[in-house]
Order: C-alpha cells, then sequence, then structure tokens
C-alpha cells in the first residue's frame, strides 16, 4: 500500500485521461449525453438586440431607413485605374482582433459589390495589420503613406493608435476614416483629413444617463466602474449626467480580472436600486450580473460598448436577460447581414461591420466621382452628406459627425 | 471604447477626490447588510481555507512557499469542468436541472475529477520543478523562484497550449463558457441575511474536508509521518520514514484540496474558469495561511474564514476598491502583534 502510492496516483491520473479521451465525443450528440436529460431553465437563444436610437440628451431618434443608404455598387459606369486602393488599419491580428475583422468584413462588402457593378473600377481593399499596438501601428503607418496607389484610409481602428499615428497621415493628407476609434480629444489635435464615423465616448454617457432618467424613469441608479481608463471616464460622464439619480451609497468600483463580486453585489442589494450601470467589459460584467441574478437583485442592468459582444450573453446566459447595452456602433440591416454572411464565409457581422460598409461606401462613391488623388478625397469626404445604412453622414469642420447618435441594444 | 488621456483621468480622480473622499467611511452600509456580508465572507474564506491548507502543509514540511499552487487551483477548475463536459453537459449560460439526486451525483464526480487533476498536477509538479533541486541541495531562494516561475508556465500553459491541445475547446484568452449545475436559491434567511443553498453547500464541505485532512495528518500513520518531517528532517529519516514520500504525500493531499476547492468555486461562481482564475485567489489563500500561523492546519482554516469576512467587512466600510487592501492591513496588523499568525506557526511542535 505504502509503496504503490505513487504509481497509484501516476494510474488515477491517466486512467482519469483516458476516461475524459473515451467520453469526450459524447458532447456532439445534440444537447449532451447527460444534459439533454435534464431541461434548461430558460432558452439559451438570447441575443443582443437593437432596441432605440437616442442623441446625447437621451431623446429617441428614429433610425436611418436604411432604403435611402448609399449603395456602393453607384450607377455601374464608374471608370477607375486598377491600382486604386482603399487601405484599411486596424488589428487583424492579437487579443482584440474581433473588432478588426469586423470593420475589414463590412468594408470588403461594400468593396465586392462596387466591383462587381463597375467593370471599369476595380477598387483594391488591403488590409494593414497593427494588432491594435500604437507602437505596432508607428511602423505600419509609414508603409501605408509610402503606398502611392493608397487614395485613402479607413482607421485606425483604436484610439490608442490613432493618436499615436494621425499625425503621419495629417501630414501626407491622407483621408483617414475611422470606424471605431471613440477617444473624445482625436479630433482636437486639429487633423484636418481625420474624420470619425460614430460618436465620441463624451456622448456616449450623458446619452445612456438621459435616457435612463427620462425615457425609463429610473430613479435611483447605481453605477460601478472597473479600474481602466475607459471604465473610469465613462462611469464619471454617466454619474454627472444622471445627477441626482446617481445613488453614491451603492456606487463601486471593481477590477478587471475580478470574478467575485459579493461585496459590491450585497451593497447594490441593499441599496434597492432601480438600475445599475456597470462601465466597463464583458469579462467583469457576465459574471457580475451572473452574481446579482443569483442573490435576487432584479433591477436593471445597464451597460455600454465594452459589454456589447456576444461573449457578453455566452457567459451569463439566462441573467443577461433584459440587459440593456449601449453602443455608437449601428446595428446591421437584415439585407446587410445577408450579404456579409455570404462574403465573409458565414460568419455574422458584429459590431462595427455596418460602420466598416458605409464609410468603405462613402470612400468608393468619391472614387466613382473621379477622384484619382488623397487631397481631392478628403474634400470629397469633407462636404459629404448622405445616409449610410447606419446613420447619415455629415462631418463638422473638426470631423465629429454633425449629428452623433448612440444605439440602446438590449438582451433578449 | 478608447483610453482617456492621462490629464483626464488626473482631472477626474482629482474631483472625485475632492467631491466624497477617496476612502469612505460608511458605517450605516456595513451594518445595514452585516449579515449578508458575514455569510458571503464565510462562503468564499471557506474557499480560502482550502487552498491555504496546500500552502501549509508544503510550508510545514519544506519550508518552501509553494507561489505554483494557485495554478494548481486553477488546473483543478479546469479539471472539474473537464469531467463535466466529458459527462455529456455542454457549456451554456444557463443552469441545468438535473433534480438533487442526480446533481449532487454528478458535482462528487467532478469534484473527485477536479481533485484528480489538482493533486496529480501538485505532484507532477514537485517531481518536475522541486525534486531536481533538492537532490542537488538548491538554497531555499531557488526553490522560490521556481516557484513562481512554474506557476507563469503552468498559467501561459492553459492559457496557449491548452487551446492548441484540445481544438480550442479549453483554455484561451476568454473565461470557459460557464456549466452550471446548480442555481443559487435562498434555503433560509438569518437575521436578514439570505443564506444560499451553495452557500451551504461550500462551507460544509470545506468543514468536512478541513476536519478529515485534520484528522489524517493527527490520527494516522501517514500524518505522523508528515509531522516528524515537519517537526525534524533527520531524526524522522533515521527513524524510518521517508522523507520523499512524505513530501510527495503533502503534495497530493495541498493538490486535493486545492481540487475540491476548486469545484466549490465553480459552483459559486461558475465563469471563474479562466487560465489567471488562480492566481489572485492564491495569494489571499497564501494571506489566510499565514494569518492563521503558516504550517499550521488548523490557522489555515481560521485564516481562511477570517480573511474572506474581513475582505468583505472592509469593503462595504472602505469602498469596494480597496478590497485587496483590506486584506493584506488585516494581515499586517495581525501579524505586529503576532508575528506567528493568529494559532502560532509550527505543524509538528503543536501536537507531537
Amino acid at each position: 500500500m505504502r509503496r504503490s502510492l505513487p504509481t497509484a496516483a501516476v494510474a488515477v491520473a491517466m486512467a482519469s485521461a483516458l476516461l475524459f479521451a473515451g467520453c469526450a465525443s459524447k458532447d456532439d450528440s445534440g444537447g449532451g449525453g447527460g444534459g439533454s436529460t435534464g431541461s434548461a431553465t430558460s432558452t439559451g437563444d438570447l441575443s443582443i438586440q437593437p432596441v432605440v436610437q437616442i442623441d446625447e440628451s437621451g431623446k429617441e431618434v428614429p433610425a436611418a431607413d436604411a432604403s435611402n443608404a448609399a449603395d456602393p455598387a453607384g450607377d455601374g459606369k464608374a471608370t477607375c485605374a486598377s491600382t486604386t486602393t482603399i487601405a484599411m488599419a486596424g488589428a487583424l491580428t492579437g487579443p482584440n482582433a474581433a473588432l478588426g475583422i469586423n470593420i475589414i468584413d463590412g468594408a470588403k462588402v461594400a468593396v465586392e459589390a462596387h466591383n462587381k457593378a463597375n467593370a471599369n473600377c476595380q477598387v483594391q481593399l488591403k488590409g494593414y495589420d497593427t494588432e491594435g499596438d500604437p507602437q505596432k501601428a508607428t511602423q505600419v503607418a509609414p508603409t501605408i503613406v509610402a503606398n502611392k496607389n493608397v487614395i485613402g484610409l479607413l482607421g485606425p481602428a483604436f484610439s490608442g493608435e490613432t493618436s499615436a499615428v494621425g499625425q503621419v497621415f495629417k501630414e501626407a493628407n491622407l483621408l483617414s476614416l475611422t470606424a471605431s476609434a471613440t477617444n473624445v480629444d482625436l479630433t482636437k489635435n486639429g487633423w484636418t483629413n481625420f474624420f470619425r464615423g460614430l460618436a465620441n465616448d463624451g456622448v456616449q454617457g450623458p446619452a445612456v444617463a438621459h435616457y435612463l432618467v427620462d425615457s425609463k424613469g429610473f430613479k435611483k441608479v447605481c453605477v460601478v466602474q472597473d479600474d481602466s481608463d475607459y471604465g473610469v471616464g465613462l462611469a464619471k460622464a454617466v454619474t454627472d449626467a444622471l445627477g441626482s439619480a446617481a445613488d453614491k451609497d451603492c456606487a463601486a468600483s471593481v477590477k478587471t480580472g475580478d470574478k467575485d463580486f459579493s461585496a459590491t453585489v450585497q451593497i447594490v442589494k441593499s441599496a434597492d436600486a432601480d438600475a445599475i450601470f456597470y462601465a466597463g467589459y464583458y469579462a467583469e460584467a457576465a459574471p457580475f450580473v451572473s452574481q446579482l441574478r443569483s442573490s435576487g437583485v432584479d433591477a436593471t442592468f445597464v451597460s455600454a460598448d465594452g459589454t456589447n459582444d456576444p461573449e457578453f450573453v455566452k457567459q451569463a446566459g439566462s441573467a443577461s436577460k433584459d440587459a440593456l447595452l449601449s453602443c455608437p456602433c449601428g446595428p446591421a440591416p437584415d439585407q446587410f447581414a445577408t450579404d456579409y454572411k455570404s462574403t465573409n464565409g458565414g460568419r455574422a457581422p458584429g459590431v462595427y461591420s455596418v460602420e466598416g460598409y458605409d464609410l468603405a461606401t462613402i470612400m468608393l462613391a468619391g472614387i466613382d466621382s473621379g477622384i484619382t488623388d488623397r487631397a481631392k478625397l478628403v474634400d470629397y469626404v469633407k462636404s459629404y452628406s448622405g445616409d449610410g445604412l447606419a446613420r447619415h453622414y455629415q462631418w463638422g469642420s473638426t470631423g465629429e459627425l454633425s449629428s452623433a447618435l448612440i444605439w440602446i441594444y438590449e438582451v433578449k | 471604447m478608447s483610453a482617456l488621456l492621462l490629464p483626464d483621468v488626473l482631472a477626474s480622480a482629482h474631483t472625485t477626490l475632492a467631491a466624497d473622499g477617496v476612502i469612505d467611511f460608511n458605517t450605516d452600509r456595513l451594518f445595514s447588510s452585516f449579515w449578508s456580508l458575514t455569510v458571503d465572507g464565510l462562503t468564499y474564506g471557506a474557499i480560502y481555507a482550502l487552498i491555504a491548507v496546500g500552502y501549509t502543509l508544503v510550508y510545514g514540511v519544506l519550508r518552501l512557499i509553494n507561489f505554483a499552487h494557485s495554478e494548481i487551483f486553477m488546473l483543478g477548475m479546469f479539471g472539474q469542468y473537464a469531467v463535466l463536459w466529458a459527462l455529456g453537459f455542454v457549456p451554456r449560460g444557463d443552469v441545468y436541472s438535473e433534480g438533487t439526486a442526480l446533481t449532487v451525483m454528478y458535482l462528487l464526480i467532478a469534484m473527485i475529477g477536479g481533485m484528480v487533476v489538482s493533486g496529480g498536477a501538485a505532484v507532477g509538479l514537485e517531481r518536475v520543478a522541486y525534486r531536481p533541486l533538492r537532490r542537488r541541495g538548491a538554497p531555499s531562494l531557488t526553490f522560490l523562484i521556481t516557484a513562481i516561475g512554474a506557476s507563469f508556465v503552468l498559467q501561459e500553459f492553459v492559457h496557449f497550449v491548452l487551446p492548441k491541445l484540445t481544438g480550442g475547446n479549453f483554455g484561451g484568452t476568454t473565461a470557459q463558457q460557464p456549466i452550471r449545475l446548480v442555481q443559487e436559491t435562498t434555503v433560509f434567511t438569518v437575521f436578514g441575511a439570505d443564506v444560499s443553498n451553495v452557500d451551504i453547500v461550500v462551507v460544509v464541505a470545506a468543514l468536512v474536508l478541513a476536519f478529515l485532512v485534520d484528522r489524517f495528518v493527527n490520527a494516522t500513520k501517514f500524518g505522523r509521518g508528515i509531522r516528524a518531517v515537519a517537526q525534524d528532517p533527520v531524526t524522522a529519516t533515521l527513524m524510518g520514514v521517508s522523507r520523499e514520500r512524505v513530501i510527495m504525500l503533502t503534495f497530493l493531499l495541498g493538490g486535493l484540496l486545492a481540487g475540491a476547492a476548486a469545484m466549490l468555486y465553480c459552483l459559486k461562481i461558475p465563469n471563474g474558469i479562466i487560465y489567471s482564475g488562480g492566481f489572485i485567489l492564491g495569494i489571499k489563500a497564501f494571506a489566510a495561511a499565514v494569518l492563521g500561523g503558516i504550517g499550521n492546519l488548523r490557522g489555515a482554516l481560521l485564516g481562511g474564514l477570517l480573511l474572506g469576512v474581513m475582505e468583505l467587512y472592509g469593503q462595504a466600510l472602505f469602498g469596494t476598491e480597496w478590497r485587496d487592501v483590506v486584506a493584506f492591513v488585516v494581515l499586517v496588523l495581525v501579524l505586529l502583534f503576532r508575528p506567528t499568525g493568529i494559532l502560532g506557526e509550527s505543524l509538528g511542535r503543536a501536537r507531537a
């Protein structure tokens, strides 16, 4: 007995390994072996659905009519050099690649539709991978500028990399049309070539706060923030705009990477609030909302674009039901979703895919109008006014949209 | 989704500071939910305690702080998850309802699975990382660095290698999609605090396991070996106790408890299964072990429960952002007055 102890331990470990290997095939059988014998407590097909579009004061704004949206196909008579290239810069690999891929895949739909309709104008779409890393982006930016075929740039995708390389594109006077960089300060650099295709961070917080108080009628909201720059900034914007509805006693802050939120849950529970606003990312939001629900807190869970991710629903399951999630990103219309799937091997459009499509469409329209140099394309976008799938696009002098709107989504 | 610039953060930090103070002293918040905090604190404390036993046993026998123990716990989480997966449960956000008897059975199987994986990993770690060092008579600092290194190796293994080996089903950058067998529901209420089924299961299971380990160490032949080596390795060897076997047994015991703790933890927090999920818990459990008196089994239990409760009281009192600070301030304060922890240090000395 005594001597066989190490051997026994190894044997048990090996036996269990065999057991795993043997049984692992079972999980393919539909609902799963053991799982199928039980019944789910609720349906597993929740998803994030668009509800309403609001402006900075929280008032409802009717969604843009997608049927008026600019068509990348144009009139089919465009002619251009076959080397004409639209560049896209953003994270195409690395941990944050999902966003970059959403954008370039959206743009791909527009470019394909355009090239199909215009036999004499075959525009190339070229992706430049920055991994979302500002340092990497500073190495990539000069190669984009040096490529003489690049007439306009879709990106950079993230705020950090944009602020690192914006000046490079400014000096080359290369159009920089971003579909996802939302830091407020980016448009304060005097970059005349930079345009933002969506609302910035300064709009989202107040918009959501006013919506909660005015439209939802919430009297008491607990604002919980994580320790990221994004979470801290957003929580402050929301708390300020909520005014007296923000209850200081149940405000809490958690850490990125935390999984257990018992103290925060107890504090929120004893406050008996109408809603909880969480400023942070889905990795913490999912366990947080699960723990809130299992402790019997049924206040509405509200969060922003950091949580607006299918992974949130996947992780939290039925606890995520009825959660409100805001996002400056617009929802994908059905037809676009179908086209997107057929272009991109069955993948569904994600956050910022529609923006990628809309902004690429604007650049294609510029190319179709006969523009062949970078400076003229910048001027074209500066004076552009037209509807896209997500919203009306028209820019002010700083490069911000003249009407910056936020979408509220709900998990249902 | 973007970063604010530093001046903005500083400005906002400054206004918050001026507005309501950085550290709250919210006694109302503490007293209004005192008992709820106590219940939750005991639940987490019980989990800390089980992990702390692993630190304490290894320290008692080897005078080594096995920093890789937090990763043994993390592997236990993946182990019990894999067992549930193998039993046919498909990960999803919702709770399975299998009926009490079946659920208990599945949970027991999962717990055993977690224990096997953790126990195996702990013994394996000892073989691969520590035994060769011991053979060569390495100084204790080398052991410490090796422990920290092993901790990173195990984390990154689950982070990068495991998803490749399992076709992306296990490991990787994001947390595992949960497999939830138990819906947390309130069973009864004490002084206005809801006590849930999960709380009861976690605390009772932890107490039973802690009792069993205590009996094992204090009342069996193997336990006597452990105590003997802890007390005086040279004499123990002269008396015919195999030091190597005792060391392995110690790692196995710590690993088994970490595996059990992993299952209990996942019962409470199903979304917690991620490669980095053991790190903070491990640090807390280590603090709990020191708080109770490292090397002392009952101290680990006491330290764990105390730390769990104090952490929650502290968060209610000072604000949730002070969580980790509270835990370690308590530790420092206790050590100021009792440098060897609440119940004193030695594993062997107490009841030889």
